[in-house]
């Protein structure tokens, strides 16, 4: 634990006003036609040591936020820095040099897994790549993985298969374990899981952090969890962040109308308390990307400006704005 | 850390078997693809050893002992000159199946390569993809006739009639033959690159050739097993309809394809003449799909251990 708290100022990773657009192309001859604005100007950084939570819908960006960080995909514009190194511009071979410090763990860890190989030779993967070790020291450092991620040595030959959803998932950790990385994007890791392996997998991830000083980016659309693990949460929004802020901050005082949305669905435990409290619900559907509406992306379903009427939400894009100490929000009329 | 009660459940030993064994083992639990195995081998060993043990020459014209019927000194009978089918059947068996196995390897190679190289470089889909539909619509004996008639001299000339013959009848075959291979595979290539475990490989920093060779090709390798046991089939029975309009070997040169299409002159009279070399391509052809599906079984580790 010491290293995460000393460390813990410093900006490991620093996002700027990213871009991600995918073209779209139609018609007889092929021809771009518009693109799909996947992730629309997205500004946040991560401390060493700190897990910042990703929440939003589906298809609102987050996902490929998480990819763009790590350069699965180009970035269309807007810059990924790495400890201060931009990423997203970086000529492949020192992106490959770099990828050793930056892992990912998926969604889905029965299609993470290639299924014909087996659970050494996909954790020895990194390996290879990477480190000049030798056979028998990579076997060394995949049972040692193996025991860090709370499965047995002897599992080192089977085919992924042959293992349970939470286990294939921890696979997939150990992996991602086996280069010793700073950060790692965790892309919704629990949401293909049965929810008593939901607990397992996140105290797994959160016992790594401590013993090992991890930074995560943690993609999730279960709130409940992003707020069991998470520091710092970012809430999205078809392609934007919609309010930034620590975990005690956004969960008790949210200021964004949409962030307000999405906590009061969250369920209460209690079932009096369940039954009496006041749920914003909201209307309509989440417009497409490819057509963001003008102004505030969220003006079509927001009861805020529904019930202002304010000019400026529907004609001007809202300003980042710091609301209070720490805690940012993209709105006209939060307050 | 919690308990780990999924974990529990699985730990039951297993001694680190070696992974050829646990191929071989799946292999011999499909009975079809273990007959299959056997009746190839002895083929193989019939055509290749046969002619050793068997005296008499295959070309050897006795015009006194012709049309005969089945008999102990000729167990298939005899042709119109005389010439001893079963050692016919033997000496063919021995083109027929190089001309199969290696045209069909040929055409493997470069369809895998074509589809591979087309499903997972996007940049190569749209000219390679259009190459393989050009292959595809040219008319293909016309073809070959062209293929045979410019190269056949030539290549007689540094590697000796047979040889010569040999190499143009498995580089037609082949080059002519491999556009379903690769379509094949680059649908799956295409299916596999957006899987996410091509995308871990990549965020590992996995260069192409090697997620090539360790992610891709293992993950098609069933689609192509199909096409090559398919492959061999379709090269013998080219190389026979080749043979029949007199493009391919020298027409004394046993393969089983002649030996078939001189028999349908006689179809009337000596039925059984068809039949030989008839069961012999339909029969090999048959055990070799038989080990393509064992073969497919065995090399996947989902269906294998079942």
């Amino acid at each position: 634990m010491p290293e995460t708290a000393i460390a813990a100022p410093e900006a490991l990773l620093r996002v700027e006003d990213l871009k991600i657009h995918f073209p779209i192309y139609d018609g007889l001859f092929r021809r771009k036609v518009g693109d799909v604005k996947a992730v629309d100007g997205v500004s946040f950084e991560i401390k060493r040591g700190e897990t910042l939570g990703l929440v939003g819908e589906s298809g609102c960006g987050k996902s490929t936020t998480g990819r763009a960080v790590l350069r699965l995909y180009d970035p269309t514009a807007g810059a990924v820095n790495f400890e201060d190194r931009d990423i997203a511009s970086l000529p492949a071979n020192e992106m490959r040099a770099m990828r050793p410090r930056m892992q990912m763990i998926f969604q889905d860890p029965q299609a993470s897994l290639n299924p014909r190989m087996t659970v050494g030779a996909i954790i020895a993967e990194p390996l290879m790549e990477h480190t000049k070790m030798s056979a028998g020291e990579r076997k060394d450092k995949v049972a040692e993985l193996l025991d860090q991620v709370g499965l047995s040595r002897d599992f080192i030959n089977r085919f992924p298969h042959e293992f349970s959803g939470g286990q294939r998932q921890r696979i997939g950790i150990a992996r991602a374990l086996a280069l010793d990385p700073d950060l790692i994007v965790c892309d919704e890791p629990i949401a293909a899981l049965d929810v008593s392996i939901q607990a397992q997998v996140v105290n797994l991830l959160e016992d790594l952090q401590h013993r090992l000083g991890l930074t995560y980016l943690f993609i999730s659309h279960d709130l409940s969890m992003v707020r069991h693990i998470a520091d710092r949460v970012a809430v999205m929004y078809l392609g934007k962040i919609m309010e930034l802020a620590p975990m005690g901050k956004l969960f008790a005082s949210p200021r964004h109308p949409y962030t307000q949305a999405l906590l009061s669905a969250v369920p209460v435990a209690d079932p009096k308390i369940e039954a009496n409290r006041k749920r914003v619900i909201l209307t309509g559907d989440v417009p497409s990307p490819a057509n963001p509406p003008e102004g505030c992306v969220f003006c079509t379903r927001c009861p805020l400006a529904k019930k202002t009427n304010d000019k400026r939400c529907f004609t001007i894009p809202p300003e980042w704005r710091e609301i209070e100490q720490d805690q940012f929000v993209a709105c006209h009329l939060a307050e | 850390m919690t308990e780990m009660t999924d974990d529990t459940l699985k730990i039951i030993d297993r001694p680190a078997k070696s992974q050829l064994r646990d191929v071989w083992e799946q292999f011999s639990a499909h009975k079809g693809a273990l007959i299959g195995a056997a009746f190839f081998l002895f083929v193989v060993l019939f055509v290749l050893i046969g002619p050793f043990l068997w005296l008499y020459d295959p070309t050897f014209i006795d015009i006194r002992s012709r049309n005969q019927g089945m008999s102990f000194a000729h167990p298939f009978g005899t042709d119109q000159l005389g010439r001893d089918i079963f050692a016919r059947v033997m000496k063919g068996g021995q083109v027929s199946l190089a001309v199969g196995i290696t045209a069909m390897l040929l055409s493997l190679v470069v369809g895998t390569g074509i589809g591979v190289l087309a499903g997972y470089f996007k940049r190569l889909d749209g000219p390679l993809m259009r190459f393989t539909d050009l292959f595809l619509a040219l008319p293909l004996l016309p073809l070959l006739l062209v293929i045979i008639m410019l190269f056949r001299e030539k290549l007689n000339g540094t590697f000796g009639p047979e040889g010569g013959i040999f190499i143009l009848m498995v580089s037609a075959i082949g080059i002519t033959s491999w556009m379903q291979t690769a379509r094949i595979v680059r649908g799956d290539v295409l299916a596999l690159k957006e899987r996410e475990f091509v995308l871990a490989a990549k965020s590992i920093g996995t260069p192409s050739q090697r997620m090539i060779s360790r992610h891709i090709l293992p993950n098609v390798l069933s689609p192509i097993l199909v096409s090559a046991t398919l492959g061999i089939a379709n090269a013998i029975i080219t190389e026979s309809a080749l043979s029949f309009l007199g493009l391919g070997f020298p027409p004394d040169f046993p393969t089983w394809g002649r030996l078939l299409f001189d028999a349908t002159d006689y179809m009337q009279q000596y039925p059984e003449r068809v039949l030989w070399p008839g069961l012999a391509i339909s029969f090999t052809v048959l055990a070799v799909n038989y080990i393509g599906d064992g073969l497919r079984d065995a090399l996947d580790p989902r269906i294998r251990g079942r």
